[in-house]
């Protein structure tokens, strides 16, 4: 059950930050970390790929609102690729949906650049 | 039919995906439980044993959590057990509307509405001794039986 982060920079402006595995109370803390990292390096415009996420508790829901409320202090952002509906669901049950950015695909998260 | 399982845990976060791994397989081989309710009930149980895990932490006395399993005929109800210093579920802080930039601040205190979402029942015990928070998922039964069984399971840390 071991969280697996993978950081894709070839994506200029936006950098890509895979997340796989389960993100709970154990493990969020890992994520937390791999985000203020990349910010404290100067990252701004993340683009977090959960798409190899298999569950996602309210402990990972509030590292990514604490790692999206440390990008808008530095007018940064941080975009979502979700399209699993059990993770979406959490998303929608707590509202979040409204407060992230949520694309179909990494592709899709990094156009327009 | 009436089974129980009994699983007592260390107050430790790495055991939560052994809770998870253990109810849902117990929700999935025995009843008939859509997929995606039994990721509802496995989230619910998890948020209810993060909780746990950091009540008795808070309360200092190393104390295991004890997570039960039910299942009846129509249901089944898991149990989460914690002996920290207890709660009032209907005071707890309301987060600011998803429209408001505050609600930025506030990563955390969504466990409780998420149990209350996903499960079809849920009732929280709370006391000065302790917090039991009983979830109960509706299902129809895959066959049945007359067999009572119980199985009671402890995990412990070897220092």
């Amino acid at each position: 059950m071991e969280l697996g982060l993978q950081v894709d920079e070839s994506r200029s402006p936006y950098t890509v930050l895979s997340v796989k595995g389960e993100v709970d109370v154990y493990s969020a803390p890992r994520l937390r970390e791999k985000l203020v990292e990349l910010v404290s390096e100067g990252h701004r415009q993340i683009v977090a790929d959960l798409e190899g996420v298999d569950f996602l508790d309210s402990t990972g829901l509030g590292v990514l609102v604490g790692g999206l409320k440390r990008l808008r202090s530095h007018d940064g952002d941080l975009t979502l690729v979700c399209t699993q509906p059990r993770i979406l669901k959490v998303f929608e049950i707590t509202g979040l949906t409204s407060v992230f950015k949520i694309s179909t695909s990494v592709d899709e998260a990094t156009r327009g650049s | 039919m009436d089974r129980s399982l009994e699983l007592t845990v260390p107050s430790r976060p790495e055991y939560i995906g052994v809770v998870r791994l253990v109810v849902s397989s117990l929700a999935t081989a025995r009843r008939a439980i859509a997929d995606e309710r039994i990721d509802d009930l496995k989230l619910a149980v998890s948020e209810a044993c993060t909780n746990a895990i950091e009540a008795n932490n808070a309360a200092g006395a190393g104390a295991p959590v004890v997570v039960t399993c039910w299942e009846a005929p129509e249901r089944i109800e898991v149990r989460v057990s914690d002996s920290g210093g207890g709660f009032d579920p209907e005071v707890l802080p309301a987060h600011p509307p998803v429209t408001d930039p505050e609600r930025l601040n506030f990563e955390r205190g969504l466990g409780i509405p998420l149990i209350r979402s996903l499960v079809d029942d849920v009732r929280f015990e709370s006391s000065s001794n302790g917090t039991s928070v009983c979830m109960t998922l509706f299902g129809a039964p895959e066959g049945s039986d007359e067999t009572s069984e119980i199985v009671r399971v402890v995990i412990s840390e070897q220092d």
